[in-house]
């Protein structure tokens, strides 16, 4: 099987010790042999060990969903919340906690349809929280229905004869709503994924990396997909491109093709900090 | 690199409770070093093993690990 050139370079000698930031006696977890869910959980603790954060100094705030399991098997400040909600209360999080680094793990169908509202209203106010969207394209939780990012034309059990709806572009909604820092990775591009999150881990303001992973079991079947090595390779190697080749390929070779790397990245007011100098002014006019 | 630093094999750790048998590591591996034995992943051809470490990058059950 052929790598990456960027996986090439860059090889780890000492394996990664992950028990430093898992609870153990909470494994294995529950996600299906094959899901992508558990290869995204890997690279994002590498990439909070690689930033250099404290376990106690870090909120992990999810909603409902297969994705949404994961601060169940993290050390950190953890919190399960409702379906779509997980924003709101990572936002209340931050404003009472503004040192504290909150992460936001989501699904596609937990931030885009039912916490769709409060997705693009978190982006519009550049609070600084890290949102990871681990997109596989379906409910899996449920039983596979089809989700807003599921792909035209793809079977799910509530689109027998293949889906009608067009899908959201995740990182192009963030773009427009305000987003300071949007990027995209998969499952199968492991170590640029372990390095985009850090860099969206860095970054000040709203971060959304949409992560594009696989469903074997309810997507991967009801598509005819044979095992999660082929949806990894066919939907996540072949189906995406790096913004950085994409600038020298041809319009033909990326029709259809979706752009890994970071997408858009600008410095603006962060939320937190123009409240807090609002607080301070009000206060000193008080006085 | 010595002949001697050179024959010394890696150590690779299959954690039997936490495979689920997805044989990621199994088709990912360039030098066919696993296989599947039943649902569990199991070391076939340790010599061949290159320590590129992508069985563990891409395994999503932290079942398995490469030690030098």
């Amino acid at each position: 099987m052929s790598t990456t050139v960027a996986e090439k370079k860059e090889k780890v000698s000492v394996p990664f010790d992950y028990n430093k930031y898992l609870r153990p006696n909470k494994l294995p977890h529950i996600w299906c042999p094959g899901c992508g869910h558990g290869i995204v959980l890997k690279a994002m603790l590498r990439a909070i060990d690689k930033a250099g954060l404290e376990k106690d100094n870090i909120a992990l705030v999810s909603g409902i969903g297969c994705s949404s399991r994961t601060p169940g098997y993290v050390d950190f400040n953890t919190l399960h919340t409702l379906h779509g909600r997980a924003l709101p209360f990572a936002t209340g999080i931050k404003l009472a906690k503004p040192e504290m680094k909150v992460i936001v793990v989501t699904g596609d169908g937990d931030a885009l349809a039912i916490g769709g509202n409060h997705f693009i209203h978190a982006c519009r106010r550049n609070i600084d929280l890290t949102v990871l969207v681990f997109t596989n394209a379906t409910y899996g939780m449920t039983g596979g229905q089809y989700s807003p990012t599921t792909p035209l034309d793809a079977i799910a059990t509530t689109s027998r004869y293949g889906n009608i709806e067009p899908p959201f572009d995740t990182c192009e909604m963030a773009k427009a709503s305000g987003a300071t820092f949007v990027a995209r990775g998969t499952a199968y591009h492991t170590i640029e994924l372990e390095k985009t999150i850090h860099e969206a881990l860095t970054h000040k303001g709203m971060s959304v990396v949409d992560i594009i992973d696989a469903c074997p079991t309810y997507f991967g079947r009801a598509n005819k997909f044979k095992s999660a090595t082929q949806m990894m390779e066919e939907i996540e190697k072949d189906g995406t491109v790096n913004v950085k080749q994409a600038a020298n390929l041809p319009p033909e070779k990326l029709a259809g093709k979706m752009l890994r790397g970071v997408l858009h990245k600008v410095e603006k007011p962060e939320y937190c900090e123009k409240y807090d100098i609002l607080i301070k002014e009000k206060a000193s006019a008080k006085k | 690199m010595t002949e001697s630093a050179a024959k010394k094999l890696p150590r690779i750790v299959v954690n039997e409770k936490l495979c689920k048998g997805c044989s990621i590591c199994v088709d990912f591996c360039p030098t066919d070093v696993l296989e599947m034995k039943g649902s569990i992943a199991a070391v076939k051809n340790l010599e061949a093993c290159t320590r590129c470490q992508l069985c563990d990058l891409r395994c999503p059950d932290f079942a398995i690990q490469v030690f030098d």
